[in-house]
């Protein structure tokens, strides 16, 4: 008759250390989740007041809602104020709300490799989004001209 | 030892309105312990005992009134059962409390009382679990006086205010209620906890303590105290009533100012 194996208590196997699962890791020291945190409070803080701006200008001042179309997004990014306006709001809306996910994977994911593949699509993400945003504020042009021909739009010189 | 010994009749002659002196109401409850055992099954399971219990029990006395009279194979840790130890914490009702300081009446005994063991660490029998992993982050923070000075041949004095300032955390009895309510804990018990951090504010804010810089540095870890998300789980669950996510923040602004 064969005796019963019992694992020892602080194991899946049988050399009586802690289970790899509940062992932590060595040390990692730097300063970049103290930045992040100072981040989150700072870009916060700044968000709340650029977006109520953003909301007053747009919604609420002169006839409000009803103004908004493509001639009042252009006529707004003619001015370089609005310009910066909009490009801090895309940056640190962008790098705020990746930062919080990126707490939410570290947070949830219980696998190293779901949160690296996790934390690689969101990083791919927030990238696309900030290059393409800033590039749209920059180059826009609301009177494009393709192969010589004007597009149309009632509000260019014509 | 007989169990259900009469209470002694009161020694005070007592006027009939005022009922039967010393006589304490019972209740009945229904008591859902989680239980597990690697040796008979992988599987985790609930039992359920139905007991007559008196208003003045608490949660631990129905856990030995099961383990002498009903089941003795019902395993968990105690020692002083006066919740000074802080070996029997336990997850009661889905909230960390010590079996020793909840009282049955102040729990809605019409349903059963779920006693489980504290999440986040290993479960080594029924409401056991290994302490281990608690310990190491706990030793990490090294939660010892260093003192660089020459030593003194008295005892070491402070001031009243020098005390005051990390009086709170003096009250950790290591039970790790606060750990192990944490869900960023749950997740992969690499954050330090709230009981270390505790400890190390302890040391801290002490005016004796020469090591606060190291432990601030070792606290600045990814796993430090940036990975607190304020969700006031641990000060909820401290048997002592320290105000750990105070303590915590506090940790976090020592560090931003030594930094910055």
């Amino acid at each position: 008759m064969t005796a019963t194996q019992i694992p020892s208590p602080r194991s899946k196997d049988t050399s009586g250390k802690i289970a790899p699962e509940y062992r932590r890791t060595g040390s990692s020291r730097g300063n970049f989740e103290m930045l992040a945190w100072l981040f989150m409070r700072l870009s916060g803080v700044v968000l709340v007041v650029l977006i109520f701006g953003h909301l007053f200008v747009n919604l609420l001042v002169g006839e409000g809602i009803h103004a908004i179309d493509f001639g009042f997004v252009a006529g707004k990014w003619a001015d370089p104020f609005w310009q910066f306006w909009d490009l801090a709001m895309l940056w640190l809306a962008m790098l705020h709300g990746t930062n919080g996910v990126r707490t939410i994977i570290n947070d949830y994911a219980e696998k190293d490799s779901t949160r690296f593949w996790l934390k690689m699509v969101l990083y791919a993400a927030t990238a696309v989004i900030i290059i393409l945003g800033t590039l749209v504020i920059f180059t826009f042009n609301p009177c494009p001209v393709v192969d010589g021909v004007q597009l149309p739009g009632g509000f260019c010189p014509a | 030892m007989s169990a259900e010994l009469a209470e002694p009749a009161s020694k005070v002659e007592l006027p009939a309105h005022v009922g039967g002196g010393g006589e304490i109401p019972t209740f009945d409850i229904t008591l859902r312990v989680r239980r597990y055992n690697p040796e008979v099954s992988e599987e985790a399971r609930w039992d359920d005992f139905k007991l007559t219990m008196y208003g003045t029990d608490r949660v631990l006395d129905a856990l030995h009134k099961i383990k002498w009279e009903v089941d003795g194979s019902v395993s968990f840790r105690r020692s002083c059962a006066h919740g000074v130890c802080g070996s029997d914490a336990m997850r009661i009702n889905g909230r960390n409390r010590l079996a020793c300081k909840t009282l049955l009446k102040d729990l809605d005994t019409s349903k059963p009382i779920t006693v489980e063991p504290i999440k986040g660490l290993p479960v080594e029998k029924d409401l056991i679990v290994d302490m281990e992993p608690f310990f190491q982050s706990f030793r990490e923070v090294m939660p010892f006086l260093i003192n660089k000075g020459h030593e003194p041949t008295k005892e070491r004095l402070q001031s009243a205010e020098d005390r005051e300032r990390f009086d709170d955390t003096t009250k950790c009895i290591l039970c790790a209620a606060c750990t192990s309510s944490c869900p960023v804990f749950w997740t992969d018990g690499q954050y330090f906890g709230p009981a270390a951090i505790v400890n190390a504010h302890r040391f801290i804010f002490d005016s004796r303590d020469d090591a606060g810089d190291m432990r601030l540095e070792i606290l600045n870890d990814k796993e430090g105290v940036w990975r607190c998300r304020t969700t006031f789980n641990c000060s909820e669950a401290c048997p002592r009533g320290i105000q750990v996510t105070q303590a915590i923040a506090e940790v976090k602004q020592a560090i931003l100012s030594r930094k910055i």
